[in-house]
């Protein structure tokens, strides 16, 4: 409840945010906070300096351009899930922010931060990544853009390079007559996912034309459902498809998988598949 | 009895600064020239001290002073035990504040800090080197009294600090003639209370009067100070102990805890005032726990479904060291409650009461009852199972038949009064019993998951009487005393040595008084939690506070009521036997309008113009109340849950409360300790339970590991009431405090145990996590 000592910068700028971190060996953005703080109160993390960012009023909002949304990074959940233009075209992103911890946790908590943080059972990365989103990126190298399913290197760790900055986050409109669906299986205490199902689904004349699935929460990064995918494309998305589909997902998990005392990984891995199935039925109930 | 002023009408005063953030607590409070400590905690369960370097971190900004148990050693005496049940062969191991050989659990002390600010002194902390011997450490009670475990005391062998039984009328020839026994292994997980607000201490040592003030965030300041008196050598007279405002405790407020003397120790050495307040982390290790029992547990009955016998072997976890109440609860509040409300005529119990490398363990809500009421009534519901008999009616050929003035139980026992069939029907018909079951029957034939949990309870409350108290080894009494003082205007004060610290007694106290002679309820304030300010008293517990300090504030107020008609029968030239009181005026019979009224009376007692002969001036009276006996509120309650049978997940559908506390002061506050209760005890029975990995680290050390129940864990909770009054009470009043928590333990595992049966699954340990609860479908898929 004591943090260590740190040193305090406000950043007016990204720009000036980027040559803070550079001048502090050891920063840390601070955004909302929600996942630093409490690291720090618990001194888990104590970072020479923060980097406030939370200021930076470029870097909040939603803005639909082209095919696709743009995201600031200070955007928060709350924001996020109650914006009429993420609602619109990508109402899965809405889904997963809506159910972020709780109210206080989501009018203060950013998506930048949340998806720089990557717990692997919070809910925003796991949408993202089905969603075909990527990250906007400034660092003392210039600007560039890391796709979502590209950005997370293990357990907390990200293809973030020293002193880079997400700024934002570009999500592709949902195509009209997709399905999509979260799904989340909420620890009791944490209240991040134990799992988290992100599935869209899109059908033409009656059978699946493409499907995207992921889940989160099982192992230490997002996990594409690729089996599942394939087995649901091409199928007529009837109960006995999405039955198939959901079967097929075992194969999908090779990577490190999460236990905790709440849940075994036998456990997460079997109540994916609970859960994915559910979240299929949902997404499938949405398309056309 | 009229019941104007006891009324739901009354909102809590309490209210108004609590949820406006008014209230001032202990860590509110900022003296000049505070100083604050930090203490070092073990990070282990169980090791040698090899050795403590503190030079460093004396070394560091701020810091004032380092302390170790090399220092304490000799300048404070043991933290003492307070409950030492007799014929039990007790052990009192030395629990020292400070830890100076050997710690004994993760959190233990062994140093403290003080420095100028907190965070300097958080800062200085972690330049503290300690080397330690690490030694195998144990958890779990009932392998902790087995041979060859880890020994944490050298003068308790087997871990045991006592062996306590139980026993009426003759048990084992109960099981010998049985017709159909039921036996079952029951765990009651180890809980954290988690009060709002953590515990803090200011010690402020005046060297030169030799004066200790000590604020303190505790549930009973006057135990308090003479335990302070006890550890610090500091006489009792000179000790104050103020608990400001108190942010809940259920329990875990009661002992008196190595933390407050060590920020005394720091203050008589600094000479300045020493604050330490306690982190929400530091609270999940140092604040003493509840329950941690593992209960074997058999009942006996004949083929008619009679009970006829219960025999029960329980390891109860104390933890590292024996917390002020510890030993009480397993025995006294549990042990003597094994009928509960069944006419049981053979009972039997051994209690061992085990050491091991946890936070000790303490009260917690129920303290006990909990405990033994979740024993009897899986129990019950196991037999009813057997016998193919419905729960409900299993329960009626049992239930102890209404009584109005005490009913003796083989434990030893006398019941004040109850009518327990009574709050049995009457959840049945709230909650519509026979269509839950017919519902229930089709869902299950639909392949849903959906049981039904029925469950009576009574507890013992009000303690109790201080005789009783001595007999079972309370190092203290259990009444209480309050003065009530009329001020010249006629508004009143009230000094009670209890301190409800979240209860609502500011408001129920006011409502007696009020009731009692007629003053407006606004008029009366009452203070309490300042030992300099009130008389004596055992503090705020057991659900005792209503029943037996308001007892006290009756009974004085009935004194200002007694001489107050002397005063006016004097003022209106009558014979006091002829002065009638009605609605706060005194008035000779007949004449109504010949009257004073209360406020004229307090009036003229305190300016004393005109007394009769020989009435002393001043309209104040105390009174001393020890009751006669405890009182034993009782009541049945009924949850509906549906299991999800894919992934263990448990829906709390529905819940139904149906409680007898005697007379109800506030009938809003009964309701809203019957929510809170049942919140809290739903908790043990879905969510919570502490978790030790094997080298005894707690793995449920934050909020995001240890589950509370929130709102989205309950349903709307349906409370209705009956009114049986204690005999033996002024009042009538029985207790409301620990309601909830202990019927709602055994109603919740009953009706999910019942969702279950139809699946053959009788047994899945408490707390009933979804992931145990699918391997146990999962297995009886496979296997059965």
């Amino acid at each position: 409840m004591y943090p260590a000592n740190t040193t305090y910068h406000r950043a007016g700028s990204v720009a000036e945010a980027v040559q803070l971190l550079g001048a502090n060996e050891g920063a840390k953005l601070l955004a909302g906070g929600h996942s630093l703080i409490p690291a720090m109160k618990l001194r888990l993390a104590a970072p020479s300096a923060l980097v406030d960012i939370g200021h930076i009023a470029a870097l909040r909002g939603v803005t639909l351009d082209g095919g696709s949304l743009k995201i600031g990074a200070l955007t928060t959940f709350a924001a996020i899930a109650s914006n009429d233009l993420v609602n619109a075209h990508a109402p899965l992103l809405a889904e997963a922010a809506g159910v972020v911890g709780d109210p206080a946790v989501r009018n203060r908590g950013t998506i930048g931060g949340n998806v720089s943080h990557g717990d692997p059972a919070s809910d925003p990365p796991t949408a993202l990544t089905a969603l075909g989103a990527s990250y906007n990126v400034s660092g003392p190298g210039g600007d560039r853009s890391i796709a979502a399913s590209d950005f997370p290197t293990g357990l907390l760790a990200n293809a973030l390079q020293d002193n880079e900055i997400l700024t934002g986050v570009s999500v592709p409109t949902l195509a009209p007559g997709a399905g999509s669906a979260y799904v989340k299986y909420p620890h009791p205490a944490s209240r991040y996912a134990v799992v988290g199902v992100a599935a869209i689904v899109a059908a033409q004349g009656g059978r699946c034309s493409s499907a995207s699935v992921v889940i989160g929460g099982v192992e230490t990064t997002p996990t594409r459902a690729s089996s599942v995918e394939a087995a649901l494309v091409g199928s007529d998305l009837s109960d006995g498809a999405l039955d198939a589909a959901a079967a097929a997902l075992a194969g999908d998990f090779t990577g490190d998988a999460m236990s905790d005392i709440f849940a075994s990984d036998e456990y997460r891995r079997a109540m994916a598949a609970v859960y994915l199935r559910r979240a299929l039925g949902v997404a499938a109930g949405r398309t056309g | 009895m009229t019941t104007r002023v006891f009324s739901s009408g009354i909102r809590r005063r309490e209210d108004p600064r609590l949820i406006t953030g008014r209230a001032s607590y202990t860590d509110d409070i900022k003296l000049p020239g505070m100083v604050h400590a930090a203490i070092l905690r073990s990070m282990y369960a169980h090791a040698n001290i090899k050795s403590v370097d503190t030079s460093a971190a004396a070394a560091q900004p701020g810091v004032l002073a380092v302390y170790t148990g090399a220092d304490t050693e000799g300048a404070l005496n043991p933290i003492p035990c307070a409950w030492l049940i007799p014929n039990s062969d007790l052990k009192t191991p030395a629990h020292p504040a400070i830890a100076k050989d050997r710690v004994r659990y993760v959190g233990d002390a062994v140093a403290v800090v003080v420095a100028e600010t907190r965070y300097q002194a958080e800062d200085a902390l972690e330049h503290i080197v300690v080397e330690y011997e690490p030694l195998d450490a144990v958890l779990n009670p009932k392998a902790a009294a087995e041979d060859g475990a880890p020994q944490l005391h050298d003068d308790a062998p087997n871990n045991l600090a006592f062996t306590w039984a139980v026993a009426g009328g003759d048990a084992d020839a109960a099981f010998a003639e049985a017709e159909v026994t039921v036996s079952d292994v029951i765990t009651l997980p180890r809980l954290i209370a988690n009060p709002m607000e953590p515990r803090s201490a200011i010690a402020q040592w005046v060297g030169a009067t030799g004066e200790l003030t000590l604020w303190s965030t505790s549930q009973n300041p006057h135990i308090a100070r003479f335990l302070s008196s006890v550890v610090t050598g500091v006489p009792e007279h000179r000790i104050r102990v103020i608990a400001p405002e108190v942010g809940g405790g259920f329990g875990s407020k009661i002992p008196y805890y190595p933390d407050e003397a060590i920020a005394a120790f720091c203050s008589m050495r600094l000479g300045v005032p020493v604050k330490w307040t306690e982190t929400r982390s530091e609270n999940y290790l140092a604040t003493t726990q509840g329950r941690d029992h593992i209960e074997e547990v058999e009942m006996a009955a004949g083929a008619d479904g009679r009970i006829t016998g219960l025999r029960t072997t329980v390891y109860a976890g104390l933890g590292a060291y024996l917390s002020t109440a510890g030993p009480g609860i397993p025995t006294i509040l549990h042990g003597l409650m094994y009928s509960g409300a069944y006419d049981i005529p053979n009972i039997s119990g051994v209690i061992y009461g085990v050491f091991n490398n946890g936070t000790p363990v303490d009260a917690y809500r129920g303290a006990g009852r909990p405990e033994a009421t979740t024993l009897i009534e899986r129990l019950v519901d196991l037999l009813a199972a057997r016998l193919d008999v419905d729960p409900v009616e299993l329960r009626r050929r049992n239930l102890i038949p209404k009584f109005e003035n005490g009913h003796d139980v083989v434990t030893g026992l006398t019941y004040d009064s109850g009518d327990y069939e009574a709050t049995l029907d009457a959840v049945l018909d709230a909650a519509g019993y026979a269509s839950l079951r017919e519902e229930q029957a089709r869902a299950r034939s639909e392949g849903r998951c959906v049981g039904i949990g029925v469950s009576t309870y009574v507890e013992i409350c009000g303690l109790g009487p201080s005789q009783v108290a001595g007999a079972v080894g309370f190092q203290g009494g259990l009444w209480e005393s309050a003065i009530v003082r009329f001020h010249p205007t006629g508004k009143v004060n009230v000094m009670v040595g209890s301190s409800p610290h979240g209860q609502g007694e500011e408001t129920t106290f006011a409502q007696i008084v009020a009731e009692e002679v007629g003053v407006d309820v606004d008029d009366v304030e009452i203070i309490h939690g300042d030992t300099d300010l009130t008389p004596m008293g055992w503090g705020t517990y057991g659900s005792r506070t209503t029943a037996v300090s308001g007892a006290a504030v009756t009974l004085a107020t009935r004194k200002i009521k007694d001489k107050s008609r002397a005063l006016a029968a004097h003022l209106l030239e009558a014979a006091t036997e002829d002065i009638e009181y009605a609605d706060g005026r005194f008035f000779v019979r007949g004449s109504p309008d010949q009257h004073k009224t209360i406020q004229d009376i307090a009036l003229m007692a305190n300016v004393a113009w005109d007394m009769p002969e020989g009435m002393e001036p001043g309209l104040e009276a105390s009174a001393f109340y020890d009751p006669p006996n405890f009182t034993y509120p009782f009541g049945a309650h009924l949850a509906v849950v549906e299991v999800d049978t894919a992934t263990g997940r448990i829906d709390l559908q529905k819940y139904y409360a149906v409680d007898d506390c005697g007379v109800q002061i506030n009938p809003m506050i009964v309701e809203g300790q019957v929510h809170g209760g049942v919140a809290q005890g739903v908790g043990p029975a879905l969510l919570e339970g502490v978790v030790y990995d094997e080298e005894g680290q707690p793995l449920t050390g934050t909020m995001l590991d240890y589950a509370l129940p929130r709102a989205d864990s309950l349903p709307d909770i349906v409370v209705q009431s009956s009114t049986t009054p204690s005999p033996h009470h002024p009042l009538g009043v029985k207790g409301v405090g620990e309601a909830g928590t202990i019927a709602s333990t055994p109603t919740v595992y009953n009706a999910v145990m019942d969702a279950l049966r139809p699946l053959g699954i009788n047994a899945i340990d408490m707390p009933l996590t979804p992931e145990k609860v699918w391997r146990a479908i999962q297995g009886a898929k496979n296997g059965g």
